[in-house]
């Protein structure tokens, strides 16, 4: 009976209802947005990774496996690597830093597919020119760039000469000697890639690198990847934490204003309950009933809406910022709605339990 | 009086205004029968509304005493008090007071629940009642569809659901017609004669007041003529 009464006065307010339950969807949809922003670029990165079919990565010293970094080592030490028993393709890449969280990774093309595969040509082919460029679908689509045009970078302009499937190490490639000369760096890259001739050797061929190299960065595909998480990222962490802890209050405000305007309204209804024989904790049952009505339709909500932020983010800046969902992520976010709703509804609910029935019952 | 169903004696309450203290009862005493059907008159501020809600359980006297069936309102805690509105008392208010979001039937049911968690059908002495009010076809209405007739006498049915001691109308027909004011006041009358329920009846109207056994009239705080 006190279901049908919550669920009418909810129904009663068509609007302010679904503007309640909007906003606290709003308040999930932004913890959901960021973290599946976070690990869908993280994602992005580790497949990209993967996609090159290198056994062992090398970088230089004060860099992680994850950061961007300007720092560089010299090229012939991948003659060096190919020294090393088991030890069949050293391949150097050169990533510099564009704006925000692209990058230009300059590679040797023939020694590059030599080690990944061939790309897969969506349309165009491999570099012509000294300026050209070979960008993936992805970039395509959002920049809308394909075979022809002209990419502005490092105030150069560059002819895109290709256009390939992602998951290959980066989204813009350029000869990794007009890299070179364009940042004044001959001879310099910023990362090898190894492949070995039996994986299974990759533990001991790291070792031994590590002896002869023991400042730079030596991971096995497997850790490179496994490094890329949202606790490895600095200040991720710490970010989402701040996300969650503005939604939290962002809830707990909406439904307080929400509950503290229905308690006023509803002054002379809580009069009538109370008349009834209703207690404080019966009036408090029910604000706290409609509370968790508000959350659970504002989580659903707040899902629906992710999957929307979702899709934007994947189909119009996916070269930029990648999205995936996160199911994970659904019992916390419920968690926090719940919580930041109960908070917002404590004093208007203890306002209302404690109401004088007499003045509520005059309340015009 | 032994068979009194409430029991006044020298019943005072003072109200805190700003800084003032302000006295509603000044040593009111009344005795009501169980099953009487009584009215009481008197001008704005004379202490009806005040006696009417500490007989309902909704304030608590200053001092005196103050029994409904037995039960010493006096010595209540506020929760005592919350469950004596539930089991032996039923209000009327002018306003009719119904749950605007609730259909006339979620207003009684929300009464019994409220009372005593029940749920699930009305009994058939209940269903006989609602056919007495006139509202068995109604029930389905929410209140905004319903007349203001309609209105008391579903309100009437909600004080009634849990068969209290007393019923406690505070200007039933305040709001209402010649017509439905008839129609409420024949209600009461036949309920205290079919059911010998004990019926309060706080009003202004001395034709209202003809309906009851008896009139009291209260001024200043006091019942004049108990």
């Amino acid at each position: 009976m006190i279901n049908r009464l919550v669920f009418e006065n909810l129904r009663h307010r068509k609007v302010r209802t679904g503007l309640s339950a909007l906003s606290i969807g709003f308040q999930v949809t932004m913890i959901l947005a960021i973290v599946g922003l976070s690990q869908g670029m993280l994602k992005d990165s580790a497949d990209r990774a993967k996609g090159v079919g290198a056994d062992i990565w090398v970088k230089p010293p004060s860099t992680s496996a994850i950061q961007l970094s300007s720092a560089t080592m010299p090229e012939k030490m991948l003659d060096a690597f190919m020294l090393q028993p088991h030890v069949i393709r050293a391949v150097g890449s050169y990533t510099v830093p564009l704006s925000g969280l692209s990058t230009l990774t300059g590679i040797d093309y023939q020694k590059f597919t030599g080690l990944s595969g061939p790309f897969k040509f969506v349309e165009g082919g491999p570099f012509q020119g000294k300026f050209d460029v070979i960008v993936d679908r992805w970039y395509q689509e959002t920049y809308h760039k394909g075979v022809g045009d002209t990419v502005k970078a490092l105030e150069k302009e560059w002819h895109v000469c290709g256009v390939v499937e992602p998951g290959k190490l980066a989204r813009m490639f350029v000869p990794l000697a007009t890299l070179q000369d364009v940042m004044s760096n001959p001879g310099k890259v910023s990362q090898a890639l190894l492949k070995l001739d039996n994986p299974k050797e990759t533990f001991a061929v790291i070792s031994a690198l590590k002896v002869e190299l023991p400042e730079y960065k030596i991971y096995s595909v497997e850790e490179l990847v496994s490094q890329f998480s949202v606790e490895n990222v600095p200040g991720l962490k710490a970010f989402i934490n701040v996300i969650v802890g503005l939604s939290i209050i962002v809830g707990f405000l909406v439904v307080s204003l929400t509950m503290y305007t229905t308690v006023l309204e509803r002054t002379r209804e809580i009069g009538i309950l109370k008349a009834l024989g209703a207690s404080p904790g019966d009036i408090m049952g029910i604000l706290v009933r409609e509370t968790l009505l508000l959350a659970a339709g504002g989580w659903f909500a707040g899902i629906l809406l992710s999957f929307g932020a979702n899709w934007a983010i994947n189909h119009f800046v996916r070269a930029s910022i990648q999205s995936v969902i996160t199911p994970d992520w659904w019992p916390i976010v419920a968690a926090i709605a719940v919580v930041a709703s109960l908070l917002g509804a404590l004093y208007p609910g203890m306002r209302a339990a404690r109401q004088d029935a007499i003045e509520a019952l005059s309340y015009e | 009086m032994s068979d009194s169903i409430i029991s006044v004696q020298d019943l005072r309450k003072v109200y805190r205004v700003g800084e003032l203290d302000v006295a509603a009862l000044r040593g009111a005493n009344l005795e009501v029968p169980k099953g009487e059907f009584l009215a009481i008159v008197g001008p704005s501020g004379s202490g009806k509304s005040t006696l009417f809600y500490i007989l309902g359980g909704l304030a608590k006297p200053t001092s005196g005493k103050v029994a409904v069936g037995g039960e010493d309102l006096a010595s209540l805690t506020d929760s005592g008090r919350t469950r004596l509105r539930r089991s032996k008392v039923g209000f009327v208010f002018q306003r009719y007071n119904l749950l605007p979001t609730l259909t006339a039937l979620g207003n009684i049911e929300i009464a019994r629940y409220i009372a005593g968690r029940q749920t699930g059908p009305l009994d058939k002495s209940f269903l006989e009642l609602l056919r007495l009010l006139r509202i068995e076809n109604r029930l389905d209405h929410k209140p905004r569809a319903l007349s203001g007739g309609e209105q008391q006498r579903v309100a009437i049915a909600r004080a009634l659901v849990n068969h209290p001691a007393i019923l406690l109308a505070d200007e039933p027909t305040g709001n209402l017609d010649t017509e439905n004011a008839t129609a409420v006041l024949d209600v009461l009358r036949d309920l205290n004669e079919r059911l010998g329920q004990t019926i309060l009846m706080i009003t202004h109207n001395p034709e209202a007041a003809a309906y009851a056994h008896r009139t009291v009239r209260m001024r200043d705080g006091r019942v004049l003529d108990n």
